[in-house]
């Protein structure tokens, strides 16, 4: 270690967050000022404490007709956990087979999961609004979030973890008369846990961004995600209420903040408390 | 507590055999170490007892019943795993009790369980901490004491001190023993290392390439080893070996390297000529004035004995080991003696131990347990 500070590290850091963080402390200072100056480019880098009240307004009140900012929070929020616990269930119980069963066509089963990671969401998803569509979830909450609950990805994390596992582990289990589910509950999923919470943490924030599927699956207006509320504020270029825009942004960044947030502390104390 | 019976069993992994024929009696009570060179099937062996592996042919009798169909938690079997196999994420506690909690005991039940295991094994003061926060030997004792709770009818040990330390290794082999005459309960324990062989099994069963070499007592083992191999492996530093040839009607043997010698304890059988391979372990080799000509390469002084490391000016500059008491003396040769009482006479072709006609078992020796009880 060295006893005088190195600057040029500093100053390479410090542009990263600069550039990391500018643009967002600009939607916040921008969301506190007037439309009008926003339309004629005449930001000011200085949030207005006057112009605060934007918040209030877009959080209850209906901008544009459409649903107010907490009814659209709450629609992503019950989207994107339900996506990142779909996704933790599904990826956990197949890779707990891939893993720890000896089956005819494993092998196979498997290399199908790994795959699909290969075809874009893009590829299937008229395919997948046409299932939606033959089972009557188009407009419905549950058509929201079920399709994209299968993760290609998460599964082949979750073998990661899984075959890290030691087999004595598993053997001892076995001895001590642990049966299948049992030895999942008690012994995988906590010895696992760190990494659960880590994906937890990627898998909601996924969800949180989802814009296409719900733009096609939903439109009625209800079921708005805050994302496609954002889309739906912005107007015509001159009737566009640049504040109620930016505020909302704002409001669209906290809860996949607050997770990160929240979540890094338990996976954290997950990593250091994890075996040597 | 039972006896265990292994009847012809067999494994094989596709074309590979690792056990060939493995027929085992186990009495009540009796501690069988399995030892062996890594790859002769030791583990594969413990395994199909456990239930972890299926054996290919034969069956495995624990208290008059077969249990080759069971799962390896029906089969009332506790296992000693070599790294341990802790949950990490439970307490110690947790980790005893949990056996006993999928078997439905009450809890009172697995509180008095696990307690008298604690007491028994110096654990009480840890019972609530999680495995990463012991010592290896503090950990070693936990995995025991998740088999002792169990109360089986059998232990299984697989290798259990091969992750300690050299002086936590002696401590816990005479823990170990203690623990399991005091419990009496029937175990088998697998492991690499000769001297935990020797000191902790009322028999011995040495493995060779899925083969049983021997089983016997660990003494019977060490004083007459069945075939070279036996003879080589156990006992430290290894058995010496010399090329001879038998001569004067079977009464003694004439060494490649030139001395004639005699057999103290009678004739073998076969015509002179034949090969043979004579034994000699290095604490059974004497310094005299005229003897076999050694070259020292290397002396290691062990404190009260010295190891000189030689070979034989011929034929071939067979290696030879001496142990001696006290210092090596000086100079580059040594002249050294068999101990004629302490020959171990082999065939040369098939390594077979070759007794004095009178002598012969035939077979190697399958003595009963020897138990001290």
């Amino acid at each position: 270690m060295k006893d005088r500070p190195d600057y040029l590290a500093h100053a390479i850091l410090t542009l990263g967050v600069l550039l990391f963080a500018f643009p967002v402390w600009l939607v916040f200072a921008g969301s506190t000022q007037s439309s009008d100056a926003i339309t004629r480019g005449e930001i000011s880098l200085l949030p207005d404490p006057a112009g605060l009240g934007v918040y209030a307004r877009v959080l209850t009140g209906s901008t544009n007709g459409g649903q107010p900012v907490w009814h659209m929070l709450l629609v992503s929020l019950g989207m994107a956990l339900c996506i990142a616990f779909g996704k933790i269930v599904i990826s956990v119980l197949s890779a707990y087979a891939v893993v720890f069963f000896r089956f005819p066509g494993r092998q196979v089963a498997f290399w199908l999961i790994f795959v699909t990671l290969m075809l874009p969401v893009e590829v299937r998803i008229i395919p997948t609004y046409a299932v939606m569509a033959d089972f009557g979830l188009i407009n419905s909450f549950t058509g929201l979030w079920v399709p994209l609950i299968a993760s290609a990805t998460a599964t082949l994390l979750f073998r990661q973890v899984f075959v890290a596992i030691p087999d004595e582990l598993v053997e001892a289990a076995r001895m001590d008369g642990a049966g299948p589910l049992r030895f999942l509950r008690d012994i995988v999923l906590p010895v696992s846990g760190a990494n659960i919470a880590a994906l937890f943490v990627f898998l909601f924030v996924y969800g949180w961004n989802q814009y296409l599927w719900p733009l096609l699956v939903a439109t009625d207006p209800r079921l708005d995600t805050i994302v496609i509320g954002i889309v739906k504020l912005i107007g015509v270029e001159t009737q566009t209420d640049w504040g109620a825009v930016m505020a909302t942004a704002v409001l669209a960044l906290l809860p996949p903040i607050c997770v990160v947030v929240l979540m890094q502390r338990w996976f954290v104390a997950g990593l250091t408390e994890g075996e040597k | 507590m039972a006896t265990l019976d292994l009847i012809g069993l067999r494994k094989s992994f596709g074309q590979t055999e690792v056990l060939r024929q493995v027929d085992l009696s186990l009495a009540d009570g009796e501690m069988l170490v399995i030892v062996g060179a890594s790859g002769c099937g030791k583990s594969t062996l413990l395994r199909m007892v456990a239930g972890l592996e299926r054996p290919s042919a034969g069956r495995i009798v624990l208290g008059g019943r077969d249990i080759v169909g069971l799962d390896p938690a029906e089969r009332d079997i506790a296992m000693v795993f070599q790294n341990y196999a802790l949950y990490p994420h439970m307490s110690v506690f947790e980790n005893m009790a949990y056996g006993l909690r999928i078997r439905g005991l009450a809890r009172a039940d697995i509180q008095r369980r696990v307690d008298e295991a604690a007491g028994l094994l110096g654990l009480s003061e840890l019972l609530g901490r999680k495995p990463r926060q012991l010592s290896g030997g503090q950990r070693q004792r936990v995995a025991m004491g998740r088999a002792i709770v169990r109360e089986p009818k059998l232990f299984l040990f697989d290798e259990p001190l091969s992750n300690l330390d050299a002086k936590l290794r002696v401590q816990m082999r005479a823990e170990i023993r203690r623990l399991q005459r005091r419990l009496g309960v029937t175990s088998l324990y697998v492991t690499h290392d000769q001297v935990e062989a020797m000191t902790l099994g009322d028999r011995l069963l040495v493995l060779h390439q899925g083969h049983p070499a021997q089983l016997a007592t660990p003494m019977e083992v060490f004083e007459r080893p069945a075939d070279t191999y036996v003879a080589g492996f156990i006992g430290a530093p290894a058995m010496n070996f010399l090329a001879a040839t038998l001569a004067e009607g079977g009464t003694a043997a004439r060494l490649d390297a030139g001395p004639l010698v005699r057999f103290v304890d009678g004739r073998r059988a076969g015509t002179d000529g034949d090969a043979l391979t004579v034994g000699i372990r290095p604490e059974h080799l004497s310094l005299v004035p005229d003897g076999l000509a050694l070259h020292v390469d290397l002396i290691e002084p062990l404190g009260s004995e010295t190891l000189v490391h030689g070979h034989l000016a011929s034929p071939g500059e067979t290696p030879l080991v001496v142990k001696l008491s006290g210092h090596a003396p000086p100079g580059e040769t040594l002249t050294v003696a068999l101990q004629p009482a302490q020959l171990h006479v082999f065939d040369r072709a098939s390594g077979r131990r070759i007794e004095p006609i009178g002598a012969e078992t035939g077979r190697p020796a399958l003595v009963g347990a020897g138990l001290a009880q």
